[in-house]
Parts: C-alpha cells; structure tokens; sequence
C-alpha cells in the first residue's frame, strides 16, 4: 500500500508540476496576475508530493519490502539501517527520485526567498524550474519507477553494492546532487532573464547568493567523493579522472567561472551575455554528468542501469534543455546591451581571463570524458585517455590562472597600472620564487612541477596576505572594527582563495614525494617505507553484519618507538558475493600512512601494500576552507537585510 | 605613438586568439599522446598491435592459467578472447575482482617474447559486471566464428 501511496504521490507532482511550468510563464508572458500567482502554492505542492513518494521509498527500505523492485534489488534485511535507508539513492531509480526532490527542495527555497523579486520574474524562474521537474518526474513515471512491484516479493534483497556500505553513501550523493541541482537556480534565472529581456545588476545580486550556495554545495560534494575514494578504494588515489569525478568536476569549474563572472555583472554591469552563458552550462553539463552516471555508458562503477531506452530518453531530454536554451540565448541575447567598458589592465580582464581558462579546461576535461564514447558509439573502436592527458592539459591552464588569482583581487575595476601592481607584488614574487626553490632542495627533491606548484600555492598564499594587509591598515579604527567592517562577502574570497593554496600545496606535495611499496609479509615480517617500520602482526577473521573479514594489522614504528597500528580489512559480502578491501589509515597533518591487504598467499602471508601520503590531507582541507569561503560570502549582510534589498528592487523595478 | 582605442581591440583580439590557438594545440597534442588502444587477444595474436607504445587488451581470465611467483607479487595468468590466448605477467596486488573465468582489462606492452607486461589490471566493482572492452573482445571472437569455450554467463 505505501509503495502505491509513493507512486500515485509522484503522479500528482508530475501534474503540478505540468502547472508551475507552463501557467506562470505564459502569466508573465500576458501580464496574468492570477497566473503568475499560482507559481508559489505549485511549487510548495510540488515538493509536498515528492517528499511524501520520497518517504514512502524509504520507508519501503527500512521495513524491507522485497515486493518493490528497487528495495530488493539494492537492500537486504542484514544491512544495518542507516545504510538501508542511504540505499534510496543506492541504484539508479532511487537517485533519480533524490534529483526530483532536491529540486523541488530548491524550487520552494526560491518561491520562499524571493519576496523581492518582481513577480513575472518569480514566476518565470519558478516556471523554468518546474519544466525542469517535469522532464524527471516524467522519466521516473515512464522507464525508471522506483516503486514498481515485484511479484511475488523476493525473500531478501540482492544487498547494496558493497561499494557504497559505508558513510561516505550518506554524504557524497546527496550534497553533489544539492550542488548539481543547485545550478538549476542559476539556470532558471538566466532563462527568465532572456524571456523578459531583464538582466541588470540587480539580476546578478538576486542569481549570486544561490550560485554561491550551489557552488558550496558541489564543492564539498566532490570533496566527500574524492575522500571517500581515496580510503574506500584501497589504491591511496584521491583523484582518477573517471569519467564519473569529470562529470561533477566540469560543472564545478564552470560554476567557479559563473560565480566570478556574476560578481563582475553585479558589480561593473560587464560580461552579462557570457554569465547567462556560464549558467546554461553549467546546468546542461550537471544534466550531462546525470546522463553520463546513470545512464550505463561508462565503463565505471556508478553506472549500474543499463536500459538504453532510459539513455535514450535523457539524451532527448539534455537536447530539449541544452538546445532550446542555447537557441533562447542566440535569440536574445543582443537584446541583453553591453557592459560598462573597461582596459586591458583592469580587474575585469584578469576576471575574464580566469573565465575563458576555467572554461577551456571544463572543455578539455569534456573531450576526455566523451570525445572516447563518441569514437565507440561510431564504431571506430574503443580507445581511452587516462590520467597522464589530463594532468599534462591541466598543469599549463591552471598554472597561469592561479597566478592570475593572485593579481585579481588586487587590480582596481575598469583600470588599472601594471607597473602599480608590479611594485606592489614584488614581495610576494619574491618570497614565492625563493620558497618554491628552498623548500624543495631541503626536502631533497627538485623538479620542475614541484617548484612550479609549490610557487603558485605561496604566490596565492602571499599574495592574499598583501590583500588583506593593504586592506586593515592606515586607518584611525581599531583592528577589530576594520575587520568588521570588511564586507563578508570579501573575506569569504580571502578564505576560499586561500583554500585553493592549501589545495595546491597538498596536491603538489602529495604528487611529488608519495611513496609506496607492495611486499609479501608473513607474520612478524618488516617492511621499511619513508623512515617507517611496518610490522605485520598477522591476519584474524571476523564477522560483520553481512560480511566475513580478514583483519590484518601492522604496527608503525619509527626508531624502535611506537607510532600506529593499522588495520585493514579484506572483506566478504556473503550475499553479493564481492571482495572488499577497507584500508588502515592514519591521518595526520604531515603525512598519512595508508595499508591495505592484497591477497592471502601461502603460510599466512598476504600481500600488502603501503603508502606514503605526505600532506594529503591538505587537499580535502583546502575545499572545506573555499567551501566555508562560500558560506562566509552568503552571510554577507546584504543578503540579511531584507528590507533594504526590497527597497532597491522596488526602486529598480521603478528604474525599468 | 599613440594607439587608438580601435587598434588596441585589434591587438588584443589577436592575442586572444593566439592563446585559444596555443591552448588548443596543447589540448590535442596531450590528447592524441596518451590515447590508449584497445585491442582483443586474437589481434595481439596475429601481430596487429603496437610495438614501441602500450595498449590494452581485454578478455576473459583463462581458468586455471594463474600462477604465482615465489615473490608471491608477481604474477602470471593469460587473458582470452575464447579464440585467441594472450600470456600476461604482472607485478603488483591484483583487484579486488580478479578472478580466473571474469572479465579483466590490462594495459601494458608486448615483450619481444611475445609475454603481456601488464603495467595495470582493471576489473571492476561487481560480480557480474564485464568491463565492455572485455565484452567487446569476446564479440569479436564469436562474430569470427572460432568459438572454442563456452561463454560464461
């Protein structure tokens, strides 16, 4: 009966939706009052009706209905239950559903926030994300229902993908997902944008602070994805270049280029047609990394379904969006008027620059990621392009815009002198060359990427102190009122920037000095790996809920004294019958040292493998720094006072 | 000398130019580099791969065919496509899903031996999921009529 209560709830928000998509656009296009009106009780509704087909999932998972489909396909009674109920968005229907409601999570944020708006504007946004809504729930009701039954129930489920039996299935999808459809917002705005001929600095304060949270959202996304890889894999890789990480990272580096190019609009009234270019992309290439991870062409873990009449429904879904905004821009967007001029040497050309290379290389991860599917759709053979492509694309377009990140900030709008910003910068030049060059010769080892890594991260890290130094001096008023008084939107630039050091410093370190072994080890056998002992203690079984363990250890000494033990797991999940390796590791700010057991060979020996991952940490660390960057921007008091932002869109309104 | 505003457009139009064009270059260049080939075991037998560049090859692993070094690291196994068998070596800890009779990627170079140095072995995160470069090796080979082993399901 819930099940049924689920789909017939999915059915009705479909219909509202169907609503919120079409009357209150067609409102603002005829001056409907009425109409336009009903964008905000659709909207409520809307999420009302998912959240209950929502609840409905899960409390199938929790009461293990093995007469849904989807529950006994990705469930079973021995999973503990958190992980019974982060199954929902385990497999391919489940996750759809998350998109569906995330979305409509997002479209009653805007209906309830935007109070300010001028309504046709409200309603076209609304509308833009209900139509949004109608391609999924459609898609879910015709080839993806996941409360389909099955007749008769299974006895037990097929389990979970052992995978994702860990708490990084909690956090990962849902927070990607919030950032992915995050974008929608952006989206939307862009296209009411178009349709009402609209777009001016108050566009780009309204569409900012939801960027920005999107953009936060994706960011630690990522950064879950990327460390739940790094010790659920058992490889010590934080990054592979699957084409399931590219499909979040090209939205995320087109998002980074949206939230740049957004403050220029607000700020300079500059760039507008290539910000509402920026935001149609970065929401088609969410819609594309949807496709690319649930539709079942990749050769990648993720990708669990393969139906192709659902690959085929998306791709016409990503043409309908994709194609019919590009179209609306090409039409419109000469309506949109230029900017305010400024020179070659000014904030706003350092801005682009950043722009046009963050946007370049969300191209060239683009064509890695399908220009390969392409050749194998077309029969032309299946090829692949691997990490050694990506890192060689990526090191010359981020070098030159990380050092360009340096300068920005510091450059004035509309113009600025270059020998002015020479002199200033001197310093931190300085320091950079001589850090990057120092510090590798003391740590032993020198090579180009190294030095030119270690540059940009302490030309970032000085440069944003001269930024900040510049900023508190030279007045009457005490530290703590100049602090206070800077806006917190700009500190939020400072700490993200600053994250993006932490970032570089961790990659680079990480990339340059790693070391690992893999040895067969016996009981009592020592390893020796960066002045470290291993000794491996030996292998105990285990039982886990529903799995069977070999628990091996190794103790961590360094000069006879004692440092760690760690303890991998080589796990059996009894119902799937899969192979999992958990790694010991132990994290530190310094360096991790990371464990996993291979196979069991003979005389109760296995083999092992060993990592060395010197400030590995520092890369999870720099995203959690631009990520609180980004929530430290969203308190910014302008978007707290309510009632001065309504005076000014009133006084905006009254302008256009 | 005094540059006019419809100049300095000009140049900064070319210089913009120049760097999409420096930009792309790099793109393809490190693009057409470090594509990999992918090739079945019946091609690797006939001769038709690479010789001086890696590539992979894809198949199922032949029951039985693993063996292991006394170093218990290396290891050696051959990868078939039901028509064709490739001998491969390999040091390292293998996947999780390795297994002999599944579905296994590796990428490597041919040895003037004729031996598969395998530099990397994929097989991926579920029971009954073939890597398609390992279905697509076994497709050929069938489309070849020369099946010689059943086809495990």
């Amino acid at each position: 009966m819930i099940p049924e209560i689920g789909h017939f709830a999915l059915i009705l928000a479909l219909l509202v939706s169907l609503v919120l998509g079409t009357l209150p656009i067609i409102g603002a296009a005829s001056g409907n009052a009425v109409w336009m009106g009903l964008a905000r009780p659709a909207a409520r509704a809307q999420f009302l009706l998912i959240a209950v087909a929502f609840v409905c999932l899960a409390y199938a998972f929790a009461a293990m209905d093995y007469s849904v489909m989807y529950v006994a396909a990705n469930s079973n009674s021995k999973l503990p239950i958190q992980f019974r109920i982060a199954a929902v968005w385990g497999g391919h229907e489940g996750s759809l559903l998350l998109w569906a409601m995330i979305l409509s999570i997002w479209t009653v944020a805007v209906s309830l926030f935007s109070k300010h708006l001028p309504d046709d504007m409200r309603a076209r946004i609304l509308g833009v994300m209900g139509l949004v809504s109608v391609g999924f729930l459609l898609f879910m009701l015709m080839v993806s229902n996941p409360f389909e039954r099955l007749i008769p129930a299974a006895l037990d489920g097929r389990d979970l993908n052992p995978l994702l039996q860990d708490p990084g299935m909690i956090f990962h999808p849902p927070m990607l997902y919030m950032g992915y459809v995050g974008f929608s917002v952006a989206f939307a705005f862009s296209i009411a944008a178009l349709l009402g001929g609209q777009l001016d600095a108050a566009w780009a304060r309204w569409s900012r602070p939801w960027t920005t949270l999107a953009w936060v959202f994706l960011t630690l996304g990522i950064m879950a994805g990327s460390n739940w890889a790094y010790y659920e894999l058992g490889w010590g890789g934080w990054w592979f270049w699957d084409a399931v990480e590219n499909a979040s990272f090209m939205p995320w580096l087109v998002g980074t280029a949206l939230i740049h190019s957004l403050a220029v609009t607000e700020k300079r009234g500059s760039f507008k047609a290539w910000t509402v270019l920026l935001a149609i992309c970065a929401f088609s290439l969410s819609l594309l990394g949807t496709f690319l991870v649930r539709s079942g062409v990749l050769t990648s873990v993720h990708a669990f379904a393969t139906d192709p009449r659902r690959g085929l429904f998306i791709l016409a879904f990503l043409v309908v969006v994709i194609g019919g905004s590009l179209a609306l821009f090409a039409w419109r967007a000469p309506t949109i008027g230029r900017g305010g001029k400024f020179s070659v040497i000014s904030r706003e050309s350092f801005l682009l620059a950043n722009n046009v290379l963050l946007a370049v290389a969300a191209i060239s991860v683009l064509l890695g990621t399908l220009y390969p599917l392409f050749l194998d759709a077309l029969g032309f053979g299946k090829i692949s392009v691997g990490p050694p492509y990506f890192d060689s694309v990526f090191a010359p377009l981020m070098a030159p815009a990380l050092f360009l990140m340096g300068i920005g900030p510091i450059a004035r709008w509309k113009n600025a002198s270059l020998p002015e910003l020479a002199k200033r910068l001197r310093w931190a030049f300085g320091v950079s060359i001589a850090t990057a060059i120092i510090l590798p010769l003391l740590l032993g080892n020198l090579t180009p990427m190294i030095g030119l890594g270690l540059f940009l991260a302490v030309w970032v890290f000085a440069t944003t102190a001269n930024l900040v130094y510049q900023r508190l001096r030279g007045s009457d008023q005490a530290l703590i009122t100049r602090i206070k008084s800077t806006p917190r939107s700009w500190w939020g630039m400072v700490a993200a920037h600053l994250g993006i050091a932490v970032f570089t410093v961790g990659v680079t370190i990480v990339k340059g000095y790693e070391s690992e072994i893999a040895v067969r080890m016996a009981p009592g056998d020592v390893a020796h790996l960066a002045g470290f002992d291993f000794t491996f203690v030996g292998v105990d079984e285990i039982q886990g809920p529903n799995y069977s363990a070999s628990r091996g250890q190794l103790r961590v000494t360094k000069n006879g004294v004692e440092r760690t033990v760690l303890t991998s797991e080589k796990r059996l999940y009894t119902v799937t019958n899969m192979p999992m390796t958990e790694a010991g590791i132990s994290p530190a700010v310094i360096h991790d040292l990371y464990a996993s057991l291979g196979e069991p060979l003979t005389d109760g020996a296995w083999s092992v493998r060993i990592y060395h991952k010197p400030m590995v940490e520092w890369i999870w660390f720099g995203c959690l720094m631009m990520g609180f960057g980004g929530i430290l921007a969203l308190s910014d008091r302008r978007y707290r006072i309510k009632k001065r932002s309504k005076d000014e869109a009133l006084a905006n309104e009254a302008v256009a | 000398m005094v540059i006019k505003a419809r100049h300095k457009r000009f140049i900064l139009i070319a210089i913009g130019l120049a760097l999409l064009g420096l930009a792309a270059t790099l793109i393809f260049n490190a693009f057409s580099s470090n594509m990999v080939f992918f090739y079945t075991p019946t091609q690797v037998d006939k001769g038709e791969v690479p010789h001086d560049t890696g590539f992979r090859i894809g198949g199922l692993v032949s029951p039985d065919s693993l063996k292991r070094q006394d170093d218990g690291l290396t290891v050696h196994f051959s990868i078939t496509d039901t028509a064709k068998t490739v001998p491969v070596v390999y040091k390292g800890v293998l996947p999780d899903l390795f297994k002999e009779g599944k579905g296994v990627v590796a990428q490597g170079k041919v040895g003037p031996d004729g031996i598969f140095v395998a530099s990397e072995v994929l097989a991926k995160h579920d029971e009954n999921y073939m890597p398609p470069e390992a279905a697509e090796a076994l497709k050929r080979a069938q489309a070849q009529g020369s099946t010689s082993l059943v086809m495990p399901k």
